[in-house]
Formats: structure tokens, sequence, C-alpha cells
């Protein structure tokens, strides 16, 4: 939430020839695939390819009409014949217009919905990956494949495909065109247009350069902004100011140079290419002056006025060409991006079905091995037997498992060796779904969504009335709380702010738990920002909803586990004590010293 | 937008050079094409070559100083816009930074953050386009219309006719477009989010089976994104054919027009050939003054959201003659002092509060869940003013401190414990950036966080990511404990630090803290009880008041709200 990927600031606005692109692997597979969401509107594309051939045609074709116009017609003064030829130039216009109109018109829709599919299926995608996946990749650049890459996906469907198709088509009409009129003065353009290649390729080489180094020194400072922003209180607190902006200062600086050099020379394309554009502009109106009057492969005045567009022509979609082909490239390796994450291997969902309203709840964990890496087992031969209807409290040191035991009981992770069963079943058969429906989890890090209060708690159950979302605040101590926030339930949930302490969020996801009246329930540190008073009543009340069934609480607070029928104590992702609070007090081992840690220095007193 | 434009003021130059240069540039590019015609009408129709050479060469030379007009323009505009863009950055971050606590919570984190990136990079860049293409489109329709008129001034009359409706059009599609243009960004900033809650909130998702949910609730943000992205992508594809026959049609009837008029002698061939290809420039930079309208009002509200922050008024006003000298005994008063974060609220988070620590006493402070004991201390170092009364610190009322000078007294680890990346021994250095190893290793010994460190290869050097990424919860507080004890403050305040922390290692800590800071007050916000039992005097608050106050034996003898803490905590066995 709080991470916004920075990486991509400005990105559309950013870039501009010579922009370092990273390269997709493996491009034909890439092709292949965005191939086959397109195709679903393969006979709108055809239409599309059609028009554009068409608009191509008559924009060619109206240049040449013009060159003909003033030689047939103005230069013999023919008025009536002028203006009947004007109908037909005006009819290709008019021609081309729509057919241009027509393009674009569906194009944007075939961009639209692909863009919208394949949005749709990364989404999905989403939500069949296991929990390692969202572990083992950054949050930031898994938020720039679903955002920025799907993006840039979108734009280059949108715009950039058809003008190169386009932009492909017209340097091949304008190349048979001009060669069609006079082979000889074509020659011109020809030997221009390596020139200004290769004068932009020595440019965009220099500004690549640049650019990686604006690249470079941009994710610099937007590291040091976010993670001083983000931070700031504390940056407040120690009064660390001064020595910040001295870091921002100087990565700011190093941006201002380096970003400076890749404009400039990035940009002086532009004015090399458009001067070059009217030398050879220049030099066909010379040298076609120069044939004409010679008596030279009978050239005529408008001949040359076609040579000049053309000549003018050709030099545009020859530099858009770099700068399409760029963009193209990135999108292959963004479409990449977002095919490898479609490709990873999702969680598999099918299984059994089991219903809560039937289940006993008893679960028994036998010989169970896990690690989160195969070297580093968290959990060795662990069992547990818990009865239905048992409160099973795990206690020990951080890091020693516990939440291990919760993950691979929602099957969040599935266990390396031994088995887990529910009511006798392996949750493996199990349909993940299904079992997740039975498990109420309070989970350490409480995730609250951005909408409003009453939305996050009714999370638990949809279908639930507002008289219940309260009834289920109420049970959580929240409800007063809330009705005293100026907006009560409807306040608004966002990242910081809004004077809602971490306890209270906790609280929050506690009352939506409530409502969702789940079989087992799960809670993993659930009260550590909630002081033991509001504690209790919680308690409470969770003894109440919990009566009968089965649940697994894991605290560093021994008061909150003292009443557990079976506590657990685990070190070292082993079970090394196991028995009521009165029984492991008595056993004066690892527990009692644990818990009379708490109190001990009062009975010194 | 106007109250930015102050930061291109120390590259006036630049920002005057550029459209000078861009004019050079078109002052020479308008001259080609009527040097063309002359080639047509003068040195073709007469055969004189020389005539055709030499003109031909002049249109080089044009092209070649054209180029360096560019070029200038170019150079100019990125000087002043990076530069531009950099001092725009550096005033925003350098408020930001003056920003009192209740500041940061109106503005968000996150949102500062893409003000600051996505925002002045916005702005930047219009100052670059603006500085080259808005003066180019211009000069080049004005020159290009002067030179059209100069060559004949009946024929231009189409172009007088033909410009307006352009523009017309130009305004119109403006108008249609841009509120679908800003309702398609609401639209995918919409369906970003929900991509984005849905990555973080996974665990959620899968816990509560909400996959259906979210995937109906994200089909239906990505139905609508497609479906303003096909209407706006409409209108966008039938304004650029419509624009063209304009054009085209213009271009038709200046062939028409233009003919009828050679006959008449009044034109040349050439010139109605120059004619067209001046029409052609003029109504290209119409259409790029449109798409402009079309980046200046994306810039807009990029600069608005920048101006917002630059304008804002701390919310916390400096003493003029601040009191300078340096927290001696660490003396804390709280004098009648109200509070609450927001004048909306109903309630008051604190309400009339009096309280007295002594120089070097060690305070514990319990209560329930949002009673106010965070508030409470927030008050010490200034992270927010008290709304009613006062609160002073050897005898000297916060407001009156130098921020500084008074915040380099107070030692505090916040409830959020944050690292910033680097090692974790630049982390604690961040309480004393003097400090030697020797320092930052004894720091790191009080709070514990050396137990961890000397199990790992790196100790001290092991680094952490950003909000100390790499790093357990526990073993997060215990650097932050480091980090304030470096300061060696008067005045030390922990807010809730060892939650994570189990209890042996925070009677440690506890031990340590005793040891080597005797000397300082401490303030201690606590869940625990035993968290509280070292404590000099136990506060215990409720609702935003200090219900019960007294050392462990008077409240325990109270039997009130501390009795019970104690009795749901502990049982009964310590008390017999």
């Amino acid at each position: 939430m709080r991470h916004s990927p920075m990486g991509g600031a400005g990105r559309r606005g950013f870039r501009a020839a010579g922009m370092p692109v990273t390269k997709a692997k493996d491009v034909k597979g890439t092709l292949k695939r965005l191939w086959g969401y397109i195709k679903q509107q393969k006979i709108k594309l055809f239409a599309v390819v059609l028009a554009i051939i068409a608009s191509s045609g008559a924009n060619v074709a109206s240049t040449m009409l013009i060159g003909r116009a003033i030689d047939k017609y103005i230069v013999r003064l023919d008025f009536p014949g002028l203006a009947r030829f004007s109908i037909v130039i005006v009819a290709v216009y008019a021609l081309g217009a729509c057919a241009s109109w027509f393009q674009s018109y569906i194009m944007v829709g075939i961009a639209q919905r692909t863009t919208q599919s394949i949005r749709r299926d990364l989404f999905n995608c989403l939500h069949r990956l296991p929990l390692n996946f969202f572990d083992s990749h950054a949050h930031g650049d898994l938020m720039s494949r679903l955002t920025n890459d799907v993006d840039n996906i979108g734009q280059t469907l949108n715009q950039s495909l058809v003008q190169l198709f386009s932009v492909v088509l017209t340097i091949s009409i304008t190349i048979f065109a001009m060669l069609s009129i006079s082979p000889l003065l074509s020659i011109i353009p020809f030997v221009i247009m390596p020139i200004g290649i290769a004068l932009s390729r020595f440019f965009v080489k220099r500004a690549k350069k640049y650019f990686s180094m604006q690249q470079k020194d941009l994710g610099e400072l937007n590291g040091v902004i976010e993670e001083t922003i983000s931070g700031q209180k504390v940056v407040k607190v120690f009064g660390r100011e001064r020595i910040i902006m001295q870091k921002f200062q100087k990565k700011n600086d190093d941006l201002r140079i380096s970003g400076n050099k890749a404009q400039i020379y990035s940009s002086f394309i532009m004015p090399i290419m458009n001067s070059l554009n009217n030398l050879s502009y220049a030099s066909v109106a010379l040298f076609g002056g120069f044939m004409l009057i010679k008596g030279f492969g009978s050239l005529t005045i408008g001949k040359i006025s076609n040579m000049l567009t053309y000549a003018k022509q050709f030099a545009r979609p020859i530099n858009e060409l770099a700068g399409l082909l760029n963009i193209l490239q990135s999108a292959i390796a963004a479409a990449e991006r977002v095919f490898e994450v479609m490709e990873t291997e999702p969680e598999v969902m099918a299984g059994k079905h089991i219903k809560k309203q039937t289940l006993r709840g008893e679960v028994v964990f036998k010989d169970v091995t896990f690690g989160y890496s195969k070297e580093n087992p968290v959990l060795k031969d662990v069992n547990i037997h818990a009865k239905p209807g048992e409160t099973i409290a795990l206690v020990g040191p951080t890091g020693a498992g516990k939440t291990t035991v919760v993950n691979l009981l929602t099957r969040f992770y599935d266990v390396d060796k031994g088995t887990i069963t529910l009511d006798g079943e392996d949750i493996q058969s199990l349909a993940r779904n299904a079992l997740r429906q039975c498990l109420g989890m309070v989970i350490q890090e409480t995730y609250l969504f951005s909408a409003t209060i009453r939305e996050n708690i009714r999370y638990g159950r949809l279908d639930a009335t507002d008289e219940e979302v309260e009834q289920a605040a109420r049970i959580a101590n929240v409800h007063r709380f809330i009705t005293n926030l100026p907006k009560g339930y409807d306040t608004v949930l966002s990242d910081a702010g809004e004077g809602i302490s971490q306890g209270q969020r906790q609280l929050i996801a506690i009352a939506r738990v409530m409502l969702a009246n789940p079989s087992i329930l799960i809670l993993d540190e659930a009260t550590s920002n909630i002081d033991t008073r509001t504690e209790k009543h919680i308690q409470d009340a969770l003894l109440t909803l919990m009566h009968g069934r089965t649940s697994f609480v894991i605290a560093h607070r021994l008061s909150t586990i003292r009443d557990a029928d079976k506590i657990l104590v685990i070190n070292d992702g082993q079970i090394i004590e196991e028995g009521s609070h009165e029984s492991l007090y008595a056993q004066k081992g690892f527990y009692y010293n644990l818990y009379t840690s708490q109190f001990k220095r009062v009975l010194q007193e | 937008m106007r109250n930015l434009l102050k930061y291109l003021k120390p590259y006036k130059l630049y920002v005057i050079l550029a459209p000078l240069s861009m004019l050079v540039e078109v002052l020479f590019e308008i001259q080609i094409p009527r040097l063309m015609g002359r080639i047509v009408d003068i040195g073709i129709q007469t055969g004189d070559i020389s005539y055709v050479f030499v003109t031909g060469a002049k249109m080089l030379g044009f092209a070649a100083v054209m180029s360096f007009g560019g070029m200038g323009c170019i150079y100019f505009a990125s000087k002043a816009s990076q530069n531009f863009g950099a001092d725009l950055r550096y005033d925003l971050f350098k408020k930001i930074q003056s920003f009192s606590f209740s500041d940061i919570d109106h503005f968000r984190p996150a949102s500062l953050i893409t003000r600051l990136t996505n925002d002045v990079i916005q702005v930047q860049n219009l100052v670059l386009t603006g500085l080259r293409m808005m003066t180019r489109s211009p000069l080049i329709s004005i020159g290009g219309f002067i030179m059209a008129a100069s060559i004949n001034l009946k024929l231009s009359l189409i172009l007088a006719v033909t410009l307006p409706i352009l523009v017309g059009l130009i305004l119109f599609i403006i108008k249609k477009s841009f509120p679908l243009f800003s309702l398609l960004q609401r639209k995918l900033d919409n369906v970003n989010s929900i991509m984005r809650e849905n990555l973080s909130g996974i665990r959620v998702i899968k816990a509560f089976v909400r996959s259906d949910y979210e995937k109906k609730r994200f089909e239906k943000a990505n139905a609508e994104l497609t479906q303003v992205g096909i209407s706006s992508g409409k209108i966008l594809a039938s304004s650029m054919p419509v624009i063209m026959i304009v054009m085209n049609l213009a271009v038709v009837g200046i062939l028409w027009y233009g003919g009828f008029l050679t006959s008449t002698k009044e034109l040349e061939v050439g010139q109605i050939i120059a004619f067209i290809n001046y029409t052609t420039q003029i109504l290209h930079s119409f259409m790029m003054i449109g798409f402009m309208f079309i980046a200046v009002s994306r810039a807009k509200v990029s600069s608005e959201r920048i101006n917002e922050v630059l304008v804002a008024k701390v919310d916390m006003s400096m003493p003029e003659n601040p009191y300078k000298n340096p927290i001696k005994e660490g003396k804390i008063e709280f004098k009648n002092v109200s509070f609450r974060y927001k004048t909306g609220n109903k309630e008051y988070n604190l309400s009339n509060i009096n309280l007295t620590i002594s120089p070097g006493e060690r305070i514990a402070i319990l209560g329930e869940t949002g009673s106010g004991k965070s508030t409470l201390v927030s008050l010490i170092p200034r992270l927010y003013d008290a709304v009613q009364g006062q609160v002073l610190i050897d005898g000297v009322d916060v407001r009156d401190y130098d921020l500084d000078v008074l915040r380099s007294g107070i030692g505090i680890v916040l409830q959020d414990t944050i690292l910033f990346s680097g090692t974790v021994e630049e982390n604690i250095k961040w309480g004393d950036d003097n400090a030697d190893e020797k320092k930052v290793r004894e720091a790191a010994e009080i709070s514990q966080a050396s137990e961890f460190l000397d199990a790992i290869p790196e100790g001290l050097k092991k680094t952490v990511g950003q909000r100390g990424v790499g790093l357990s919860g526990g073993q997060r507080q215990r650097v932050a404990i480091a980090r304030a004890v470096i300061k060696q403050p008067k005045i030390l305040i922990l807010d809730d630090s060892t939650s994570a922390v189990d209890v042996m290692t925070e009677a440690k800590i506890q031990k340590g803290l005793k040891k080597k800071l005797g000397s300082a007050t401490t303030i201690t916000i606590a869940q625990r009880i035993s968290t509280a039992l070292d404590a000099d005097r136990i506060i215990v608050m409720k609702d935003g008041k200090i219900a019960e106050e007294g050392t462990h034996k008077e409240l325990i003898e109270l039997g009130g709200i501390y009795l019970e803490i104690y009795k749901s905590q502990l049982g009964t066995e310590g008390l017999s």
C-alpha cells in the first residue's frame, strides 16, 4: 500500500529517442502470446489493416494528384478541367479521411478490449498464485508489472502499433511514388536519408549513455524521496532534516546534470533531422530546377512539386520509425514480464469440499516438517492434536515457528513431510477455498482495505446487514470508538493518519472475523497492540463465539494463553513442552521460566 | 501554475534565449518555401540556371542556420527546464522537511511522494515543451501567415476563413475530450488501486476466501476503464480525420482559386506551391497547439498539487527568540493540557492533564488502546502542539524552545518502528553522527540488539532494506532503542517499543537502561505489567485522562484499573 512504484516516474513523458529499453528475452514467444489475445478480434483487425492501406494510399495519391493538377490544368489554364479534377482530389481526401477515421475508431476498441482481457487474466491469475510467490518477489516490482507494464502494452497497442504499420506503408508507397516520378531525383533523398540515420544513431548512442545515467540518478533520487518521506516522522524526531536535505540535494543535482545532458543529446536529433529534411528539400528544388531547365528526365513543375512534398514526407516517417521501434520493443518486454507472472505455477484450488456447519474441528499435525527453503526446516517433526472445541495456545520465542504452524493449517504453504488432517481428512485433499472458509484468522499484520470501516468489517461476510456489522463491532469493543469518529462507520480508512491507532485497526480486523463466524479460529498475535483490559473484553467475546469450536492462539503475552486447554511450547521448530498451564508451571521448565519472568521481580521486592 | 513560474526566474537568460533561438529557426524556415517558389517561377520559367543554383545554395545555407537555431533552443530550454525541475523539487522537499506531524498526517506520505516525483516531472516537462513547441507553433503560424499573405493577399483569404474554423474545431474537441481524459485517469487509478490492494492484502483475501468478490470488483472497474477508454479514444479517432479534411479542403481551395489567379497573371505557379507549403505548415502548427492544451491541462493538475504543499502553512509556529539552552535537568510538566488531532473531532484525545515528572524519574504509562498514552508523550518533543494548556521542560514552554535543541535532548522510540536502508550501524548512528564504534556497540548492548547482531557474521555491518526489511519486528525495535539511547538524552521516551521482544530480553533492556542512562527521565508506555514494574511511578490513563497514579504497591492497594490489569495478566499468584 505504502510503496507506490516510483521507478517508473513519468513513464511516458520521460521516454524519448535513445532511452534505454529493456529487451525481451523471448520475443517470438511473447508476440505469439500477445497475438493470442489480439486474434480474438481478427476480423476487426483485418478491417483495420485494409483501412490503413486505404488511408496511406490516399495520402500518397492525393499529393500526386495535386502535382498533376498543376501540370495538366493550372499551367495550361484549363479551369473547367481544374474544377472537375478538384472534385477527384476532394474525393480522394475524403476517402483517406474516412479510412483513417474507420481505422482508429476500430483500433481503439481492439486495443482497449485486448488490454482489458490481459488485465483481467493477470488479476485472476494473481489470486491463484501461492503465497511464496508474493514472498519471493519484491512488492514494487510486482506492482510495476500490474500497472505500468499493462498500461504500456495498452498504449502501444492503441497508438504505436497502427502508427508503425502506417509509417512502414507510407515509406514504401512514397519510395515507389518517387521512383515512378523521377528515379534520378529520388537519389537525393535516398542519399541524404542514410546520412540522417547515421547522424541520429551517433546522437542516440550518446544520449543512451546519458539516459542510463539519468535513469540511475532518477532511481536513486526517488529512492531517497520514498524512504525519507515515508519515514518522515523518524527524521523529525532525530532532527535529521538538514542531513537528509544534503543527501537529497546531492542526488537532485546529479539528476539535474545527467537529465540535462540526456535531454539535450536526445533532442538534438530533432533539429538536425529537420534541417537534413530541408537540405533534401532544397537539393530537390535545386537539382529538379536544373534538370527541368536542361530537359533531363522529362520533369514538369508539378512533378517537382510532388517530389518536394515526398522528400519532406519521406524523412518524417523514418524519423518516427526509430522511436516507434523503441516503444514496441519496450512494450514487448513489458508483455513478457506480465506473461511471466501468468506462467507461474498456480496453487491447486480443486479438492474435496467441506461444510463449516458440519465440521467438528479436530486438527491433527502428524510428523510435520516444513521449511520456507529446503535447506532450512522451520518445523521439525511436529505433532499436534487439537480435539474439537479445544483451545490450543502456541508459545515460544520469536522465530520459533509459531506462525508457520498457522501458514500450514491454512495451506498458505504445503508441508514438506508429514500430514495435517481436519476431521480425519488430509487437508491436501481438500479444496483450499473450502478449507479457508472454515478458518477465521486475525493475523500479525493487520491489513485493512482503503474503504469505509463498514465495508472493511463486512468483508467477513458480504451479505451481513448494517446491524450485524455494528453488532460485530460491539463485540470487538470498537463500536464506541467508531461512532465517535466524525464520519462514524463511513470513515474511509487510508494508509496513514485519521487518528486510528494500530490497536484500533486490529479491533476492526477482529470485528471482521467475528462477522465471518468461522468453525476454527486462529489468532496470531492478534492482540499484541491492544492493552490487556481491552483484550480481556475481546477474549470474553471470542470465548462465547468459540464455544465448542477449535481455536489456535499465538501470543507473547502469557496472560492471553493461560486459559487455553493445551499449551504447546515451541522452540527452534520443535515442540518442547506440552500441557495445561498448571502442569507446565509445575514442570518448572521452559514455560515456567517464560511465565515467571513476567512477575518474578515483583515477588523479589 | 503561475506561482511556480518564479522558479524560472534565476534562469531568465535561458528562458529568453530559448524562444529567440526558436525565432531564428522559424525565420529561416519560413523563407524556404518562398525561395523554392522563386526557383520555379524565376529560375525554371526563364531557364536561368545560375539563379537556380544561387537560390538553391541560399536554401541550403538557410537550412544550416536553422539547425543552429533549433539546437540552441533545445539547449536553453533543457537547461531552463531541468534547473526549474531540480529547484522546484528542492524547495518542495525542503518544505516537507519543515512539516509538523499533523501536516504529514494531513497530506499523507504516499501522496507527498507522488508530488515530489511524478508531479514535478510533469510540470518540468511542460516547461520544456512550453519553451520549445509553444513558441515554435505560434511563430510558425504567424510567420507562415505573413509570408503567405505577402505572396498574395486574396489567396490568403482562404486561410482567414479556414483558420477560425480549425480553431473552433480544436476547441470543441478539447472541450469534449478533456473531461473524458480526466475521467479516464480516474478510472485507471481505480483499477490500479484495486490491483495494489490485492497485492498488499493477498493474505487477507485468501484467508477470507474473497477472490471471487475481488474479481467481480476488479471486473467492474476494468470494464469501466475500457468503456471510458473506448469513448475517449473514439473522440480522438474522429477528430483527426475531421481536422485533416478541413486542411485538405483548404489546399484544394487554394489550388483552385490560385489556379484562377494565375490566369489573371496575379500569381505564378511556383507561388501556388509555396502557398500550399505555408498552408500545411500553419495547419500543422495549429494542431500542435491543440495537443499542447491537453498537456497543459494535465500539468495544471500536477502544479496545483505541488502548490498545495508549497503554500501550506506549517501547522506549528516557531518562536521569534528561541530558547537555545540544552535540556539540563529533564523535568517535565503538563499544565492543564488538552489536545485533539483534528478540530472536527467530537472528543478530545487528552483533556485537562496535569502532571509533573521530576528529573531522573522513571515513569510507566498504562491504559487502554486509544486512552491517549502515545498522544501524551508526543507533546513532549513537540511532535504535536497542545490545543490548550502548556507543556514545560525544565520550566520552559516547549513552544519557546529551539526545535532542534529540544529534540536533540529527547530520545524517543516511536510505536511504528521504522529503520532506513543501510547498515545497522548507520541506523544507530542516526542518534549521534559522531559516535565511534565503541559507542555504537555500547548502545547496541544496552538495547540487546547485540544479542542477535553477535550471532551473524556481518554484525553491526548487517544491511537492512527500506523501513528495516530483513529484520524481524523485535530486532527492529531493539535497533530503534539503540538509536535513541546513543543520543544520551536527558529524556527518554519508549512508546510500546518492546512489544515484539520477549519478556526476558525486555527485562535485560530495562536493566541496561537503568545502569547506563540512570540520570535520564524515562517514560515508558507499556502493555505488559512486567514492563511497568520497575518504574518509580506508574500512570494509568483512561479516556484521555489520568485515572490512577502511584507506585506498583500503591496502585495494587488502590484496587482499581491497575489491579484489574495485573490480575488479567498475571493472575493472583504474584499477589499472594
